[in-house]
């Protein structure tokens, strides 16, 4: 596999994403709002009352946390679909797979130009909520809760295969639909299974700790695996020229 | 340049393309006629290496189409011209033409030079930093042959690239089609504009999912049927007719007052018909010959398969 190639047919879409407003708002808006909404929310209660008590503290910032694995499951949706669904409508699949380049490599350039501005965005957002929450928090806690091990594995693990799987789901979900917005819809319900798991956390059926996290982390890679099969199926040269609609 | 051996491509029970073999010189402009669903666009995927075959040999200078080693290597020496454009609407002309000059390898000075050198001779170097989404459809068709030539293949296919272009788009691409032919270029030309590829193909094959001919335009037509002259008379008597089945053991027939005669030579035959005429009592009043079109020949070929 030539890297390079793929690194071409990547950076040709983040151009094109930089000039639709619509993927830049979902890409900067989102992350931006969260990161600094919760540090926001804390700072409120804090001013209003009494504010929230060290001892929930935790509890609640873990739940906050997990925002950062749905954020990246989020954001890669619109970019994968306009990049794929995009080809499509302009009919601009078959000259590109007239090039040597393989289906592999053209796959990848997809996944880059879907997964890097997701994961930036989420880097970007945490490094603001870290800031703003342990700036808020400290006079509470005692301490800085941020950086620690369950915010590292998020950002380092579940973030990277949220997004992952984000992708793959748009890469199958573009193959069967033929406008962006179609596509965007398929491959943003699977968003909702991280909203659940986040609600269940909040709600107290289990803790998004250390360990859980990684329990979901190894959920998460079975998925994301079972996914790039299917999806690497789905974006084979004569299934895209002569089955995709 | 290009050679097919009973090249054959089914979709589950249906057969787009049964057992075509043909053979096309390098520098050669081929002609792909046929009417739509008959298999061209298929073919020329198959030899691009987009789609596999589902049985037969096929050949691209030294490589095997259809042999994963060879795929890439085949991709390298040919361009196509897909009958959708396929551009992309929100990049510049040369911004199209450098992403794909890439894709193909090119270095940064054959991209400049190449992308410079093709705008240029289709026109469109004024329009370099214009998005393609604005082009008209003409300019759009040259910018896709501009993006298929890049990487300067030896090999080009063409699907359909005169289709819905204006006359003035239409000859700009077939101008620039023979001048590709100048340059030794080979180029694979699907299409069912029976006069441009009388026009411009050095050779054409006809295609309704078999093959059904192959030859220069001149014969395919002479395969319908040869020449004949046709006599226009004030009136045709028996003693003509007579006279006529003489002269020649051809076909002669009579339509009220014209007198049609199968030719393989109209020059050197037509003195002595118009002498039988004559000394018969025939008062003729023209003579023209006339031969079947490269039409005829295709929608006779068409309709036997039909």
């Amino acid at each position: 596999m030539n890297l390079a190639k793929s690194w071409i047919v990547a950076a040709k879409d983040l151009r094109s994403f930089v000039r639709k407003r619509t993927v830049l708002y979902t890409v900067v808006v989102l992350p931006l709002m969260l990161s600094v909404l919760f540090p926001l929310v804390v700072e409120v209660s804090k001013r209003k009352g009494n504010g929230i008590p060290a001892a929930s503290l935790p509890h609640l910032l873990d739940s906050f946390a997990f925002f950062f694995v749905i954020i990246p499951a989020i954001v890669p949706t619109p970019i994968a679909s306009y990049s794929i669904v995009g080809e499509k409508i302009e009919k601009s699949l078959e000259p590109l797979l007239a090039t040597p380049t393989t289906d592999g490599e053209i796959l990848l350039g997809k996944y880059l130009a879907a997964f890097l501005p997701a994961i930036i965005a989420t880097y970007a957002g945490a490094a603001i909520y870290m800031t703003l929450m342990d700036s808020v928090t400290y006079g509470t806690l005692g301490y800085l809760y941020y950086p620690n091990s369950a915010f590292a594995l998020i950002l380092f693990v579940l973030a990277p295969v949220s997004a992952t799987i984000s992708v793959e789901v748009s890469v199958i979900a573009s193959s069967r639909v033929n406008d962006v917005r179609s596509a965007s819809q398929l491959g943003g319900v699977m968003y909702l299974p991280f909203l659940g798991i986040y609600l269940a956390g909040e709600i107290g059926l289990f803790s998004l700790d250390t360990n859980n996290l990684l329990i979901i982390a190894g959920v998460l890679l079975v998925v994301a695996l079972a996914l790039f099969r299917a999806s690497t199926a789905t974006f084979r040269r004569e299934e895209i020229l002569t089955k995709w609609r | 340049m290009i050679e097919t051996q009973n090249l054959t491509k089914k979709f589950g029970e249906l057969t787009a393309v049964d057992g075509v073999s043909l053979k096309v010189e390098e520098g050669e402009v081929f002609g792909f006629l046929g009417p739509n669903g008959a298999g061209k666009t298929t073919t020329v995927r198959m030899l691009c290496c987009l789609i596999s075959k589902t049985s037969g040999e096929a050949r691209i200078a030294d490589y095997d189409v259809g042999k994963d080693s060879d795929s890439l290597k085949i991709r390298k020496l040919i361009g196509l011209v897909p009958d959708s454009v396929g551009l992309y609407d929100d990049l510049t002309a040369y911004d199209n033409l450098e992403f794909y000059g890439k894709l193909y390898g090119c270095t940064e000075a054959q991209r400049r030079e190449n992308i410079e050198r093709f705008l240029k001779m289709l026109g469109l170097w004024d329009k370099k930093d214009v998005t393609a989404g604005t082009f008209s459809k003409g300019m759009k068709q040259k910018l896709a042959i501009a993006r298929a030539l890049i990487h300067d293949p030896r090999v080009l296919f063409m699907d359909e690239p005169t289709v819905n272009l204006d006359p003035e788009s239409a000859k700009t691409v077939r101008d620039f089609i023979l001048e590709l032919k100048k340059e030794k270029k080979t180029v694979f030309l699907n299409t069912h504009n029976l006069d441009e590829a009388q026009r411009i193909c050095d050779r054409i094959a006809i295609l309704n999912t078999k093959l059904m001919a192959i030859g220069t335009a001149e014969e395919l037509e002479r395969s319908v049927r040869g020449r004949q002259t046709v006599v226009q008379l004030s009136s045709v008597s028996e003693a003509i007719m007579g006279a006529l089945g003489r002269l020649t053991t051809a076909k002669v027939t009579r339509d009220g007052n014209s007198i049609t005669v199968d030719v393989a030579d109209p020059e050197k035959e037509n003195p002595a018909i118009v002498r039988a005429i004559v000394g018969a009592g025939g008062d003729v009043q023209s003579v023209s010959v006339t031969t079947s079109t490269l039409e005829d020949a295709y929608l006779k070929l068409v309709k036997e398969t039909q």
